[in-house]
């Protein structure tokens, strides 16, 4: 209880301090939580990126096979899929046609993919992503048309808008009829962008990779366990999105911490001096100076993790909007489900609050250890 | 009356920032379990179609269907240009794929 209330003594006094120099102070909690704040909101959005990317890709097709021409993906012709088929080990081998068509008109790419086997997909109509109805203003049944090859332009009525929550995956697909698809690329019967297939042994994958490499030399197969490790790769705090956004916030904080850890003001210096002049140990200057240092990076910390949720979970992470869109015409907008653990806070924790504790109590060990009188007449 | 300390304020802010940062994780686990269905969607709609890649960025081929595209597609017009996307600048190079036949 002695301990307890001594301790409540010390943060009296250095809230008191805290509060002489409140302008001072007030803008320190505004940067310190303003990075903070920017740390957390580029760990949460990523973590939950990464999250529902190795959950959704989990369904992607296990294999894809392209065919490559004096390095650059060519079209797969019917006789790859045939001789798939004959392998071993390899179900539900299929011809995917899918590509990327530029709207000139807008200056929009989209993903275009044909699929037969969606019964709601009449011929001469489209379902298209969420994103590309917001862009280009398009409702169910309004019609679109698409340059062909050729020079003319083939029309197609809008028979489907994907739900909101699609537009991770889909947000600039628009899927049709392989008719059509070939219709607008001049692609002939019996040529596919790729090929799809399913292994039946899971931990055959890589085997089966291997036949179907040694049977079709001039093929690249790609497993699914590659797209969920480019992912990976892409959401990886060494590389990618992550390191880009962070950059910025750790010099900022090096800075700050450095700026902090140069030395004490001449008033800090006196106030120690002064204190240890009236009967304080060098223990209990320290504990002061720490509950000062503790009550700034605690509430900046809150502060800062509190806002950075609801800055990616309830404001679609609007501060990361212009980085992510780069000169993208169709932005895809998605809500995501958030995804943070202990261990993620843990970490911030320990990147921002440790680094600042430790930059204060470095220069304040030396003042607090100098005898007052010296101290006083500098 | 009894004045209040500035400590008790303080302690008290700490408290309730405290648990607001718990909740944030208990909400954080239940908003999970309880948004089951929106990744279900996301990934019956992935296996009808036979998807492979997530929907970032869409300014080009490359970083649109990362884990498809060539691999020269980012250096197509030379073999040490500087990215040209501001996309290719969020996202590294793909690695290698090809694997051990062996």
């Amino acid at each position: 209880m002695i301990w307890i209330e001594k301790q409540r003594n010390i943060i009296d006094l250095a809230l008191s301090s805290l509060l002489r120099k409140s302008g001072k102070n007030l803008a320190l909690v505004i940067i310190y939580t303003a990075i903070v704040f920017i740390l957390a909101s580029v760990v949460f959005f990523i973590s939950s990126l990464k999250r529902e990317a190795a959950l959704v890709l989990e369904a992607s097709p296990e294999i894809v096979v392209q065919k490559l021409v004096a390095g650059r993906q060519a079209l797969a012709p019917e006789s790859y899929i045939d001789a798939m088929r004959g392998l071993r080990g390899t179900a539900n081998v299929r011809g995917r046609l899918w590509g990327h068509y530029f709207d000139s008109t807008v200056g929009a790419n989209y993903t275009i993919m044909a699929c037969d086997d969606d019964a709601q997909l009449a011929a001469g109509t489209i379902t298209i992503g969420r994103g590309m109805a917001r862009t280009l203003s398009l409702k169910k049944g309004d019609s679109m048309k698409f340059d062909a090859y050729d020079g003319t332009s083939v029309d197609f009525k809008v028979g489907e808008i994907l739900p909101y929550r699609s537009e991770l995956v889909a947000s600039d697909l628009i899927l049709l009829r392989s008719d059509g698809f070939r219709r607008i690329f001049g692609m002939e019967e019996g040529s596919y962008s790729d090929v799809t297939l399913q292994v039946a042994n899971r931990k055959e994958m890589a085997t089966v990779a291997g036949k179907i490499k040694k049977l079709l030399p001039d093929s690249r197969p790609i497993l699914r366990d590659e797209v969920l490790r480019t992912y990976e790769a892409i959401f990886d705090w060494r590389g990618g999105l992550l390191i880009v956004i962070l950059c910025g916030a750790v010099l900022a904080f090096i800075i700050f911490a450095w700026d902090k850890a140069s030395g004490l003001s001449f008033e800090e210096r006196r106030e120690i001096c002064i204190l240890k002049a009236v009967g304080w140990d060098t223990s209990e200057v320290m504990a002061m100076k720490l509950w000062e240092g503790a009550v700034i990076s605690l509430l900046s910390f809150i502060f800062g993790i509190i806002g950075a949720y609801l800055h990616v979970f309830y404001t679609s992470y609007f501060l990361f909007g212009p980085v992510l869109k780069g000169w993208s015409v169709l932005y895809p907008s998605y809500q995501l489900i958030p995804a943070v653990d202990p261990y993620q806070l843990a970490a911030l924790f320990f990147l921002t609050v440790v680094p600042y504790t430790a930059a204060t109590l470095i220069p304040l060990w030396g003042a607090a250890s100098i005898d007052p009188d010296e101290g006083m007449r500098l | 009356m009894m004045k209040t300390r500035k400590s008790d304020i303080f302690l008290v802010v700490l408290a309730v920032g405290m648990y607001l940062v718990i909740h944030l994780l208990l909400h954080s686990y239940f908003s999970f379990r309880n948004n089951g269905s929106q990744i279900s969607e996301r990934r019956s709609l992935v296996e009808k179609y036979g998807l492979s890649d997530l929907c970032l960025f869409t300014d080009s081929q490359y970083s649109r269907n990362p884990a498809l595209t060539d691999l020269s597609a980012p250096f197509q017009d030379h073999p040490v240009s500087l990215e040209h996307f501001p996309s290719g600048m969020l996202m590294p190079p793909v690695g290698r794929r090809t694997y051990d036949l062996d």
